[in-house]
């Protein structure tokens, strides 16, 4: 139905000798939202960063294996991992707003990219973007005010709106709701369903209800292994492998 | 006593008063810690707390009062025809008081005694003679009634003396015996301990405002003394520098102030994009290693004593501006300049903005780095629109700390700009001019206090009225330091 988006093969992650990522192959399609659970330190994170090349700033780390998106290897040295990043968007676990206003928050990304030809172009994109994000509303009244001004989940939405403001094909998401309240979290939940109409949507959380609630993949990360991988609901209700089973009722984690 | 002693005394008192409150308290509980309200090291601090902060405050004060309270009885009691035509008060007291020293150290050393001392008179003794036996010369003869207020003076700083002995230890004795009745098992010592520990730490804290208000109050002082001998206006407002110790002096700040801003202005054009970009370098781009070997080496700069800069300045910097620079485009043929002060001042500055901001760019949190990266933002970009407005308030900081500096900074300024205050009536050319010869309030300052100099005459008290103004200048700079950064972190956190 959904075609593949992200193919991985045997990915391997070292962060100096610390062998963080083992042998993990996977295909994320398209439209779709894929979570990634699994303990703390299972590397699901890590796998997450590998996406975008978020690890290349790690100077210790080092990714092998066989990442491509659309067909086209992101590791391959002609990949510019700068415009790469503009193609995978990344929300991140704390929301992280620039000291900027509001609206250049947004308009950060298109303006680098050069994607407005003019400050009306401009407006427009931050618009449409700020409504992805669900926060349009509650701010299109104070754009020119600081974005640190913001509520924990206001800035989150307003860090979603800004990774979808460069008009991404992928979103990666790390724990997104993890500093929100129960509110904010449902909203960024449902802006979450939203998103997956546009984009290809992996997100990495503790919470199986949430992953349950928003995601139609799942995958189960331990040690660093690519435990299991597959269509949500047979995950949490028909686990194949006993580690998945003891992650998701609890006794391991 | 003398005050060592003295001190000692009280020392050993709340020693003493240590010991006792904290065996008291232990055995109103029995002997067991554990019944008791604090630990028991905090009765014996409570004692000797209460021991040592009324005696030693009392004795603080009595020391500041005294010489004063005195010196005011005895000059009252100097008869005018004492005080000669071309002296003043102030000069005679000065002899009184080298004269009841001297009397205090013939004494001592044994060549007189103490009823001598006491007793003598100026009919019967050549007093100039003998204490020039015992080391202290006097400029001329002494003279009955200063003989006698030197005596005076000697009498009530003895009687002083004694009674300040005495109303120490009695404070000391009254505060060793109310905390030990007060201490019992019950008795919230550590809570006294604690406010104790709150009250000192005020005290530091007051005694560096003080110290402030104090340079304040004294340079206010010789100020105004300024002002009733020479107009404020033409301080002020006068364009023409021109000190004459033979009086008909030109005092006018600006032309020094002017120095002292366009020099600083130089230096920090030097200082700030460079320490900036180097700050940058270390903090985002250079790795570790690199790191821990030019970071070092950049703050050796700061270590470099400013005389050092100033002869740098002289020898190098000077004639290389001056040879391939000034000569060649004939904007002047002086080693001496604007440029050159400001040029070797920035280097020196350089190291103050670069630390700072190296700090403050590390202290940007990561998370923010990642979501312009992951944006697709290039490293500058980041550094340029995120890293950078987040760290201004600091920046901002940093600059204003150096901007204080380099309008502070003396040593450079004479050796590399000189010493000839700029000309305003030469026209607009010269004053713009970098390669013109410049000078510094400071180093007018430093001019105008050496050598043998009259501390009546306003082309000395000018000093002061310079003083004031510079710290009127930098305290209005740190005020603008810190009104940007409270804008700023408004804005951004």
């Amino acid at each position: 139905m959904t075609d593949v988006k992200i193919a991985a093969r045997d990915v391997q992650v070292y962060y100096g000798d610390n062998h963080a990522i083992r042998d993990v192959s996977v295909d994320i399609k398209d439209k779709t939202v894929t979570a990634f659970i699994g303990p703390s330190g299972c590397g699901k994170s890590t796998f997450l960063r590998c996406l975008n090349r978020m690890n290349d700033t790690i100077d210790i780390c080092r990714v092998e294996g066989d990442i491509a998106i659309d067909g086209e290897d992101i590791y391959d040295k002609r990949v510019d991992p700068v415009q790469l990043r503009a193609k995978v968007g990344m929300v991140f676990q704390k929301p992280n707003p620039f000291p900027k206003s509001i609206y250049d928050n947004v308009a950060y990304g298109p303006k680098i990219h050069g994607l407005a030809r003019n400050k009306a172009e401009l407006d427009e994109i931050v618009e449409r973007a700020l409504r992805r994000g669900a926060i349009w509303d509650e701010v299109k009244d104070r754009l020119t005010e600081p974005g640190t001004g913001l509520s924990g989940g206001q800035q989150q939405r307003l860090c979603i709106a800004r990774a979808v403001a460069t008009e991404p094909e992928v979103l990666l998401m790390d724990e997104p709701c993890s500093a929100l309240d129960p509110i904010a979290t449902a909203q960024i939940e449902e802006l979450i369903d939203e998103l997956k109409q546009n984009y290809s949507v992996v997100i990495v959380t503790h919470s199986m209800q949430q992953a349950a609630r928003v995601s139609q993949k799942t995958a189960f990360f331990h040690l660093g292994y690519l435990v299991e991988y597959g269509e949500t609901g047979h995950i949490f209700t028909n686990p194949e492998d006993p580690r998945t089973e003891s992650y998701i009722t609890g006794r391991i984690g | 006593m003398p005050l060592l002693w003295l001190v000692l005394t009280v020392l050993v008192l709340a020693a003493a008063g240590f010991a006792m409150g904290r065996g008291r308290a232990m055995a109103s509980a029995g002997g067991d810690a554990r019944r008791m309200h604090s630990l028991p090291v905090y009765y014996g601090t409570n004692v000797a707390l209460f021991v040592i902060t009324p005696a030693l405050g009392l004795l603080l004060l009595w020391l500041l009062v005294q010489p004063a309270w005195i010196e005011n009885r005895v000059s009252s009691d100097i008869p005018e025809s004492a005080i000669g035509e071309s002296s003043t008060l102030g000069l005679v007291m000065s002899d009184v008081r080298r004269i009841a020293d001297g009397l205090d150290r013939a004494v001592a050393e044994g060549v007189i005694g103490e009823d001598e001392a006491r007793e003598m008179r100026t009919e019967f003794t050549n007093v100039r003679d003998r204490l020039g036996e015992v080391g202290v010369a006097l400029g001329s003869n002494v003279e009955a009634p200063i003989l006698f207020a030197a005596q005076q003076y000697r009498q009530m700083s003895a009687t002083g003396n004694l009674w300040m002995t005495v109303a120490v230890l009695a404070v000391a004795m009254v505060g060793f015996a109310g905390a030990l009745v007060l201490t019992n098992k019950d008795y919230r010592a550590r809570n006294v301990v604690e406010r104790g520990v709150l009250v000192i730490l005020i005290a530091a804290a007051s005694i560096a405002i003080l110290t402030t208000l104090g340079i304040v109050l004294s340079m206010l002082f010789e100020t105004r003394n300024f002002f009733s001998q020479y107009p404020w206006t033409s301080f002020f407002f006068g364009f023409e520098w021109a000190p004459d110790f033979r009086g008909n002096s030109s005092l006018s700040i600006i032309p020094l102030l002017w120095g002292t801003l366009y020099i600083s202005f130089i230096a920090l054009l030097v200082a700030v994009p460079i320490g900036l970009f180097a700050a940058i370098y270390m903090s985002e781009y250079a790795g570790p290693k690199m790191r821990s070997v030019a970071k070092p080496l950049i703050e050796i700069l700061a270590g470099i004593p400013t005389i050092v800069y100033g002869l740098f300045a002289l020898i190098t910097v000077g004639p290389l501006l001056r040879d391939y620079f000034a000569m060649p485009m004939g904007l002047g043929e002086s080693a001496s300049s604007v440029a050159t002060a400001g040029v070797v001042m920035g280097v020196m500055l350089i190291p103050f903005v670069s630390s700072l901001s190296d700090d403050i760019i590390n202290a940007v949190p990561q998370a923010m780095r990642d979501g312009s990266f992951a944006i697709g933002a290039t490293h500058s970009e980041t550094i340029r629109q995120v890293v950078i407005p987040a760290a201004l308030p600091g920046i901002v900081g940093a600059i204003l700390l150096a901007a204080s500096r380099a309008i502070g900074e003396t040593m450079i300024v004479v050796l590399g700009a000189g010493a000839a205050a700029a000309q305003f009536n030469r026209g607009l050319g010269e004053l713009v001019n970098p390669f013109e010869a410049m000078t510094t309030v400071t180093v007018k300052i430093v001019s105008q206090l050496t050598g043998d100099t009259d501390f009546a005459a306003p082309e000395t008290l000018v000093a002061f009225a310079l003083g004031l103004t510079l710290f009127v200048i930098t305290l209005g700079l740190n005020v603008l330091a810190l009104w940007i950064v409270r804008r700023y972190r408004e804005q951004y956190e």
